[in-house]
């Protein structure tokens, strides 16, 4: 009888166990189509725009400053995205929370860190409020979301125009304690000449405890589960309700930090602000490399899908184009890094040996 | 590789595209006057006939005096995205900033780094009272008080005893002054006046709410627009009122149906700011101190009020219709 050949790992053809190369296994995860992108991005200001100020020191804080105050929404959003749900009412949610602020410090005389107290557990109300409808009536999240936007929005401007008569509120600078509330929320430090916004080191905060919490927690496995199936999580044991509770409680956490920060910085609170930034949140989650079905995702590719709308605003700014282009060039950018996200993702998987 | 040729083909139609936008932003003359960039950061929304006519100032003053001008806008009323675009234009380190004021406090940070960083800023249209403060070379523009008043009175010399302040832009402070003057023009002659907030980017919703207005409080004998987002409706909703004749009109800033309006008798007058030359004075005043280092003595060099009246309002359509006034 002829000799068996020896059984070596060479030898082995079949795929299932054939490693896989550091490369690939990396490109296939969900955020670095969203890095890729974002270096893309970067080349391309930085060849259009470098030498109109988009690479120096001050470039760098000025469109980090707007990233930052859409990541923080981003990874609030990407976790109520993964676990299948989305949130509209958060710009809404910013309008209010600001504007609360302003109105119990300036118009009624709150000690100012309690009026951002009273803020937050505003906002944490509503995002209760808001997994504690989607669960009973069993409605879309879209629609749901929907309806709170409008009526928060509404709300917000009906009650400062009976209280003030106007619609923005200004004046925070003259509240007891502004000083130290500012340094925390809406300072800035000084790298190479330029003044970055302390909002960036919140965005890195709330990105870490965000990933953290999807990647090393329980809590974020059942994320996972509630998005990818819910019933199934259900059968598993996986508290659906509570999930879903909690990261709407985060979305509007999210929101009101962002409201803190801008009314800080502004020094007053105006009724329409945060407009539109539920859409732009969800843009970054999806370039970030979020399914808008659910149940896959990363928080980091949130914070570079961020970082590319950030980018790509303020570039366009930088490469000079006409304020009227502007809403084009940001959309064809858009949907351009979210083809590479997907083009690079695609070869990773099929190319996998 | 089929598999990758569309996606890749959209990405590299996509890049060549927007690489025709970056050409604008290289041409370069070997002139010194054409090497000059100014920026022009204001909250006028492209939508509003007004700032239309503000950036056909900048650019003619642009061509005339051979330099280069990029005009920024944020897309809405957005004060915090106003001073993201100030930091983005310091940042890009222009030869001189051009900026409007809306809300000084909110933007008054970005406007004294831009100082701060040595870049020489002129303001206009709205911030005639912190310009000084901020250490700007002059604002270019009316004060807002003085017109309402002047606004008031000559209302109030008409006839007018009740009158709506129309306010399209709540939280803008120049229009929050204009209705202030307005109400203090008018008390002069014993006369009072309501301020009704509309929405500028809702004209039809406007109309309703004027036209509500009028109808409900008979005595209403006066109503002031702050501009022609305002006056517009408020004609429609005053002809749809059957109110032309018993309630006197009157608006801030020009535009080719207010001055129709005016020849035909339907409105009292127009209080011209002139803002064709708020954009584009600023850009002349701002070369000249690049090269020559010229500056202007006056705090405000303003523009306005001046007054358009059917004596003189049929010269002034042709140029409205122009886009220059």
């Amino acid at each position: 009888m002829a000799q068996l050949p020896a059984v070596t790992p060479e030898s082995i053809k079949d795929e299932r166990v054939a490693k896989t190369g550091l490369l690939r296994r990396l490109l296939v995860r969900p955020e670095m189509g969203a890095l890729a992108g974002a270096v893309g991005v970067w080349v391309f200001f930085a060849i259009v725009a470098g030498d109109r100020g988009f690479t120096s020191m001050r470039g760098t804080a000025n469109y980090l400053e707007v990233a930052a105050q859409l990541g923080i929404l981003a990874v609030a959003v990407s976790l109520l995205m993964i676990g299948g749900e989305f949130d509209l009412s958060i710009g809404s949610t910013i309008g209010a929370c600001g504007m609360i602020i302003a109105l119990l410090s300036v118009e009624f005389g709150w000690n100012i860190w309690l009026a951002l107290v009273m803020s937050l557990v505003f906002a944490l109300i509503i995002g209760a409020f808001n997994g504690y409808l989607v669960l009973s009536t069993g409605l879309p999240s879209f629609i749901i979301t929907l309806g709170t936007m409008l009526v928060i929005r509404g709300v917000t401007v009906g009650v400062t125009r009976r209280e003030t008569g106007r619609t923005v509120v200004g004046g925070l600078d003259d509240v007891p304690g502004y000083e130290r509330i500012h340094t925390l929320f809406a300072s800035s430090f000084e790298i190479g000449g330029a003044n970055f916004s302390v909002s960036i080191l919140w965005w890195i905060g709330v990105a870490l405890v965000g990933t953290w919490i999807l990647m090393r927690t329980s809590f974020g496995n059942w994320i996972f589960g509630v998005g990818g199936n819910q019933q199934a999580a259900r059968n598993v044991g996986v508290p659906v309700g509570l999930v879903k509770i909690v990261l709407f409680m985060g979305t509007a956490f999210a929101a009101w930090l962002v409201a803190a920060i801008q009314v800080l910085d502004a020094k007053s609170a105006d009724v329409v602000r945060g407009g539109g930034s539920e859409f732009t949140a969800i843009i970054a989650t999806v370039i970030g490399g979020t399914l808008l079905t659910g149940g896959y995702g990363s928080v980091i590719g949130a914070v570079f899908g961020a970082l590319i709308y950030g980018m790509v605003r303020q570039g366009i700014v930088f490469a000079g184009v006409d304020p009227g282009w502007e809403n084009a060039v940001l959309g064809t950018m858009l949907v351009v890094a979210v083809l590479v996200n997907r083009v690079i993702r695609t070869q990773a998987m099929g190319g996998r040996r | 590789m089929k598999r990758f040729f569309r996606p890749m083909a959209l990405v590299m139609i996509a890049l060549i595209g927007l690489a025709g936008f970056a050409t604008n932003a290289m041409g370069q003359d070997s002139s010194d006057r054409s090497a000059l960039r100014f920026i022009v950061v204001s909250h006028g929304q492209a939508s509003d006939p007004f700032w239309s006519v503000v950036q056909n100032g900048v650019n003619q003053a642009a061509t005339d005096m051979g330099v280069q001008v990029e005009y920024q806008a944020p897309p809405t009323f957005d004060m915090v995205a106003m001073s993201q675009l100030i930091d983005a234009a310091v940042a890009s380190n222009p030869d001189g900033i051009v900026v409007s004021i809306p809300d000084a406090d909110a933007l008054g940070d970005s406007i004294k780094a831009a100082v701060a960083a040595g870049i020489p800023v002129i303001s206009m249209n709205s911030g005639s009272d912190v310009a000084k403060e901020f250490g700007l070379l002059t604002h270019v523009g009316q004060t807002e008080y003085e017109a309402g008043l002047g606004a008031g009175e000559r209302m109030g010399a008409n006839g007018v005893t009740k009158a709506l302040c129309v306010n399209q832009e709540v939280g803008n402070s120049a229009l929050d002054d204009r209705c202030r003057g307005f109400t203090d023009g008018l008390a002069v002659s014993g006369g009072t006046v309501d301020v009704l907030q509309v929405d500028l980017n809702n004209p039809t919703e406007a109309q309703q709410r004027i036209e509500a207005a009028v109808t409900a409080d008979g005595d209403i004998n006066g109503v002031l627009t702050l501009g022609p987002t305002g006056a517009i409706p408020a004609l429609e909703a005053l002809r749809s009122a059957d109110k032309l004749a018993t309630v006197k009109l009157a608006t801030f800033d020009l535009a080719p149906e207010v001055l129709e309006a005016i020849v035909a008798g339907e409105m009292l007058f127009a209080i011209d700011q002139q803002q064709y030359i708020q954009g584009y004075l600023p850009i002349v005043l701002l070369t000249l101190y690049n090269t020559n280092l010229n500056t202007i003595a006056n705090p405000v060099l303003m523009t306005g009020p001046g007054f358009v009246t059917q004596e003189n309002a049929a010269q002034v359509i042709e140029l409205s219709k122009a886009g220059t006034r």
